[in-house]
């Protein structure tokens, strides 16, 4: 055994403690410092594989996520679509309910909308297919939330496991109905729904295809925030998440909020499946949500939960996955590039939050020798 | 019996954030001696100990032990220099057993569960501890788990012992037993250190008592020459008359009937049994209890937070002169009724308030549901913020402020605040001085008798017997979720209402012998 | 027909009782690493750099040596999945961030990293091997025991496998019991359980959570180096291993968070995995009967999760702090 006296030695050199609250403009400093310092890291490792200069590299990676409009316009798409699922599982996280199954929702919302082009296409005049679709797709996505709030709420079951199940259970659903759709038979895959006629299809407005989309999730961004900031179902969602034993107290009904909340995450996600199958790919696989279901809680976290926030955190991630995507195929590299791009840029930003929480003081180095 | 010093501190400041918890502290224990730490809640006691036993670090100063400077950086390292530290709130893994618990973190030789068992047991049987190894922690009682908490210290040789308010959850005969075994241990050549803000327990236990007010080391003086007013004046600062103006209840009417209330708790153990009692509009109601008792759900089951097994909850209505059933009925429900009913509830920031939410936003808690709008409207919770903010003197930068960094006094000053803003026709209140300094406490206990008198029916769970029997026009004691008697608040001694606390108790033990 | 579907369903239960096991250990000391898919995607990927780095450096797979060939791959394997444990740590402890945002984040990057370098592999080296065939070395990994096939049914079911499958089993053996007797694992369990606890005890907490996290990444990458050089013989084809990953985290549910009911866990549900081309042959299926099969693992998953919460069993709960960041001054 080490007597005290070997010890002594020991002081420690950093000492963390938690911090009063940081003036506003200093916490977004350390959040865009911490972007910077990611990207000076992303740019080494571009260097060593592709052993170009860095600048020349961020130039291509701008020009291919906004180079052209075709490609602003993309870059929108995206954007809105990311954002669409931000928002969708935002109001769940405000209520610290881990909801991952925002794939599985999508993914329901969008089968439901694939379902009713396939089968009322040809039968049912324009309007009524897309109040149809709308109404499935909604109902769809707001189903396959409620399932775990249900289990959440009376039983307590782990709802971050329990969605995350959910998630491939959808997707197998998806494969299913993909094989009983496809076209030609046997082919297990669906191609474009109602190609000649565009029956369910969102209008274009003007010739642009994507305006639609990008405007109904503005309006829903304007919404969500409204809802969870000035609305008596908003502050009811906080003080649930904050402290269940609050919320008894003053007699909210715990259970009835958690179900409420989930389905309106579930029904949006399911607005999010509509506009990516009616809205932009007029067909289902099993990747429609191609990971945005996971990809949105980390937007939605980085922005805090609040929506207006989570316009900019969607518009960095789309914008790197893009711009990343072109640097791949300009220099013969796989298109994965952009994940471990936007993976590096997320830890970077994750730590960040770390030295906006807390105060890291260093010790000067103070020998004390005990008789 | 020679007494060498076994810990001494030089100059201990510790701040947390803007707070300064420990301002230049310093004190020494000896060997052969049990030191009482005495001050009151939120004078940094607590927090001194947890730098001693390597929870937090000192900001600045110097611990010596045995003489020779020691730096704590962590449990372990108190550990090493035989520190022992049961904490107020238990530091035991509930999904572990009595032995797993005490063997944890100790490494030495080859791991083997079932010779430590014989070990503990062993030590068990030397200073008369029972513990059951085959529950595990989750399954045993408040007095159980302590058991455990000082057998664990034992088993890890300690020479220094830190108690941290340790008499709280326990019974008088449990007090006694405790008191025997440090007495023991004394006798041992161990220093012991005992936190409490009790007077009579510093005098029956201790050697010395060194006291502390707000954070700062007033003085040490020996327990025979100490008396109890000589320790109330070093903890307060200056002499304060302990007496509470109490008036006459006047237009006394029947406000809530309780009729053979049982409550049973999730796992089916009876918590409240046959409670019945009545209180009136226009006076306080004192509840006396060893905590634990059932106070919490006797509470909460007025409140419409704890689903009653049997009986009834009957509100007579001032105003309509209806009698409503509360029983099964939600918080919202019984709000719906008309009920006026206000409750501090014990755990301020985790049922109370919402500790991230501002002022404001706490304050909406109550009443955000009126009017038919799907928005709620800040404006008139802003201006009662400001109300009790200038009211109370709540000390807070503004009204925006996020609840969690308000002191424990200011944080319960706009709880109460908020409560008695809804105007209630009952106020019920526990603990609500907990943490709180003289003054705020002396505010606390005005505001309740200004509800009396004003023909509020309030009800106060307290556990300081000196101000129940101060404040309070009748006090009931629970014990064991039964009530043992509903004394005169004018009358009754404090010898009384102990003897009724424990009562219950000794009844149900004969019965099962 | 029997005897086959068992060491098939062997094969698919192997990678996720790696998986498994080391997300176990991980859950034990209370971080949630949702990151458990990229960070076998990254043992996989890295496995294969090595051995496609050793095997391009010889002149003929004439040349390779045994050891080598094992050595490298696996030792690469371990490096990689041990760096993904550290960022994981890193942010989770030191940094106190999110758990499941990291481990989102950590499984994008990861499955990224598998993906990138699988397909840029060639391109970057620039050899003139038209797709990453590893088969010197998947040779050696997939090597039984030599008698295994002389002993009929018995030797396929129990002997038919490679080193790595009985490496599997032998580290869920020796996890169970480090687990259940043994000071490390009681200490992990504090941890894990009631860390302010531990802590008090002189535990060192963050110690713990680094430890069991980066074992328990290592444990899992194997996994991914198990699929590429043995099931699937050396190929690597992206996105292959597929949802492998998040199956090896239902696992943990699926046993009450007992490495021992891993090993049999697994082989269900590598078995439930694969099902639907065996049933094909005794009743005839579509293929879109066959997907709605495939859901199999996920469902009983799923009830597995919702009868232990009704139950309200303690000892069969999630880790009491699973999930949050522990910070000792916390006030």
């Amino acid at each position: 055994m080490k007597t005290a006296g070997e010890k002594l030695k020991r002081e420690p050199l950093v000492h963390i403690s938690k911090r009063a609250a940081l003036p506003f403009w200093k916490s977004w400093l350390i959040r865009i410092l911490s972007i910077v310092a990611s990207l000076v890291v992303c740019a080494v490792i571009i260097v060593l594989f592709t052993g170009d200069n860095p600048f020349a590299i961020y130039g291509t990676m701008i020009k291919g996520a906004v180079g052209t409009s075709r490609r602003v316009w993309n870059l929108m798409q995206n954007v809105a679509m990311l954002l669409c699922v931000s928002l969708a599982v935002t109001p769940a996280f405000k209520m610290r309910f881990w909801n991952i199954g925002a794939e599985g929702q999508v993914l329901m919302g969008g089968l439901a909308t694939a379902a009713c082009m396939i089968l009322f296409g040809n039968k049912l005049p324009p309007a009524l297919l897309m109040l149809v679709i709308i109404a499935a797709s909604i109902l769809a996505g707001a189903i396959w939330a409620l399932i775990p709030a249900i289990f959440k709420a009376f039983w307590n079951t782990n709802e971050t496991l329990f969605t995350l199940m959910m998630n491939y259970i959808a997707m197998q659903i998806v494969a299913y109905f993909v094989y009983i759709w496809s076209v030609p038979k046997g082919s297990g895959k669906i191609g474009v729904i109602n190609a000649t006629t565009n029956a369910g299809w969102l209008p274009s407005i003007g010739h642009n295809s994507y305006l639609l989309n990008i405007i109904i999730v503005a309006v829903l961004t304007v919404l969500v925030y409204v809802y969870l900031k000035y609305s008596k179902h908003g502050y009811e969602i906080s003080v649930v998440g904050e402290s269940e034993n609050t919320a008894k107290y003053i007699g909210i009904n715990v259970k009835k909020v958690i179900i409420r909340t989930m389905l309106l995450s579930g029904a949006l996600c399911g607005v999010a499946g509509l506009l990516l199958v009616s809205g932009t790919d007029h067909t289902i696989t099993r990747d429609t949500a191609g990971g945005r279901g996971f990809t949105a809680i980390m937007v939605s976290w980085l922005a805090k939960f609040n929506p207006l926030y989570m316009v900019l955190t969607a518009l960095l991630i789309a914008f790197m996955q893009k711009g990343a995507t072109e640097i791949s195929t300009v220099f013969g590299l796989n298109d994965s590039f952009s994940d471990i791009i936007t993976g590096i840029i997320i830890f970077f930003i994750i730590g960040s939050e770390f030295f906006i929480n807390y105060a890291v003081k260093f010790r000067s180095h103070k020998e004390v020798e005990a008789k | 019996m020679e007494k060498t010093p076994a810990i001494a501190l030089k100059n201990i400041t510790k701040v947390f954030g803007k707070i300064v918890a420990n301002k230049n502290v310093s004190l020494t224990v000896y060997n052969h001696e049990i030191l009482s730490i005495l001050g009151e809640n939120g004078s940094g006691k607590t927090t001194l100990m947890n730098m001693i036993s390597g929870i937090y670090h000192p900001d600045e100063g110097q611990i010596f032990i045995g003489g020779k400077e020691a730096s704590i950086q962590s449990p372990r390292d108190a550990y090493r220099y035989k520190i022992g530290m049961i904490h107020q709130h238990f530091k035991l893994v509930d999904v572990f057993g009595a032995t797993e618990n005490i063997i944890l973190g100790i490494e030495d030789g080859r791991y083997d569960p079932k010779t430590a068992q014989r070990t503990i047991m062993a030590t068990c049987e030397k200073y008369g501890f029972e513990i059951d190894f085959s529950k595990k922690i989750y399954q045993m009682s408040v007095s159980e788990k302590q058991t455990v908490e000082i057998v664990k210290a034992l088993y890890r040789g300690a020479d220094i012992l830190i108690l941290d308010e340790p008499t709280a959850v326990l019974t008088p005969q449990e007090i006694q037993k405790l008191f025997a075994v440090l007495r023991r241990m004394r006798d041992d050549g161990k220093a012991i250190i005992i936190i409490t803000h009790k007077l009579n327990e510093v005098m029956e236990i201790s050697d010395r008592v060194s006291v502390l007010r707000k954070g700062e080391y007033v003085g040490t003086i020996n327990t025979a020459e100490a008396n109890e007013s000589i320790l109330t004046e070093m903890m307060v600062g200056q002499k304060v008359s302990l007496n509470i103006e109490r008036t006459d209840p006047k237009n006394i009417e029947k406000r809530l009937v309780l009729t053979n209330v049982s409550v049973n708790s999730n796992d089916g153990r009876p918590i409240l049994k046959n409670v019945n009692f009545t209180a009136y509009a226009g006076e306080i109601l004192g509840i006396a209890g060893i905590s634990g008792s059932g106070q919490k759900e006797l509470l909460e089951s007025i409140a419409g937070l704890q689903q009653l097994r049997s009986g009834s909850i009957i509100y007579f209505n001032p105003k309509t002169g209806r009698e409503e059933d509360l029983r099964d009925k939600t918080p919202l429900q019984i709000k719906n009724l008309g009920v006026r009913l206000s409750f501090v509830p014990e755990d301020r920031l985790g049922m109370g308030l919402v500790g991230s939410m501002s002022i404001i936003d706490n304050m909406m808690l109550r009443s955000y549901r009126e009017g038919k709008s799907v928005f709620v409207r800040r404006k008139e919770p802003h201006d009662l913020a400001d109300r009790i903010i200038d009211e109370l003197q709540v000390v807070t930068p503004d009204a925006q402020t996020p609840v969690r960094r308000l002191s424990g006094g200011n944080v319960q000053k706009v709880l109460v605040g908020r409560e008695i803003a809804a105007s209630p026709t009952v106020l019920m209140v526990a603990y609500p001085v907990r943490g709180l300094d003289i003054n705020s406490s002396y505010l606390i206990y005005n505001l309740l008798t200004k509800q009396k008198e004003s023909g509020v029916a309030v009800i106060f769970v307290g556990e300081d017997l000196d101000v129940l029997t101060e404040l309070c026009d009748r006090i009931l004691v629970i014990s064991g979720g039964v009530v043992t008697g509903i004394v005169d608040g004018r009358s009754a001694t404090k010898e009384e209402l102990g003897l009724l606390m424990t009562k219950a108790k000794h009844t149900e033990e004969e019965g099962t012998k | 027909m029997i005897t086959s579907f068992i060491h098939r369903a062997v094969m698919q239960g192997i990678p996720l009782l790696y998986g498994s096991t080391g997300e176990i250990l991980t859950e034990k000391s209370g971080n949630l690493n949702l990151g458990i898919p990229g960070i076998m995607y990254v043992g996989g990927i890295s496995g294969v750099i090595g051995a496609f780095l050793y095997e391009n450096s010889l002149a003929s797979p004439a040349d390779a040596n045994a050891v080598l060939a094992i050595g490298i791959p696996l030792i690469c394997c371990l490096l990689g999945s041990l760096i993904m444990g550290m960022i994981y740590s890193f942010l989770t402890t030191t940094l106190r961030a999110n758990q499941n945002v990291t481990g989102l984040a950590l499984t994008t990057f990861g499955i990224g990293f598998g993906n990138f370098f699988g397909g840029s592999l060639i391109t970057l080296v620039e050899t003139d091997v038209p797709s990453i065939t590893l088969s010197t070395t998947s040779h050696y990994f997939s090597k039984t025991l030599p008698f295994a096939h002389k002993l009929g049914w018995f030797g396929e079911v129990f002997l038919s496998y490679s080193f790595l499958a009985y490496l599997a089993i032998i580290i869920a053996i020796v996890a169970s019991i480090i687990l259940k007797h043994s000071r490390i694992g009681l200490n992990l369990r504090a941890v894990g359980e009631n860390p302010a606890t531990a802590d008090a005890a002189g535990i060192n907490v963050s110690k713990n959570k680094y430890f069991a996290t980066c074992i328990g990444s290592m444990i899992a990458g194997l996994g991914g180096l198990y699929y590429v050089m043995d099931y699937a013989s050396g190929v690597w084809s992206n996105d292959a291993f597929g949802d492998r990953g998040w199956l090896a985290i239902a696992l943990v549910i699926f046993t009450i968070w007992q490495p021992s009911i891993a090993i049999f866990g697994s082989i269900l549900f590598g078995g439930l995995y694969i099902v639907h081309n065996y049933l094909n042959d005794v009743i005839n299926m579509t293929m879109s009967t066959q997907e709605l099969i495939k859901m199999a693992p996920y469902v009983v998953t799923l009830l597995v999760l919702i009868i232990t919460s009704m139950r309200k069993k303690r000892e069969n709960q999630p880790p009491a702090s699973l999930g949050l960041p522990y910070f000792r001054e916390e006030r």
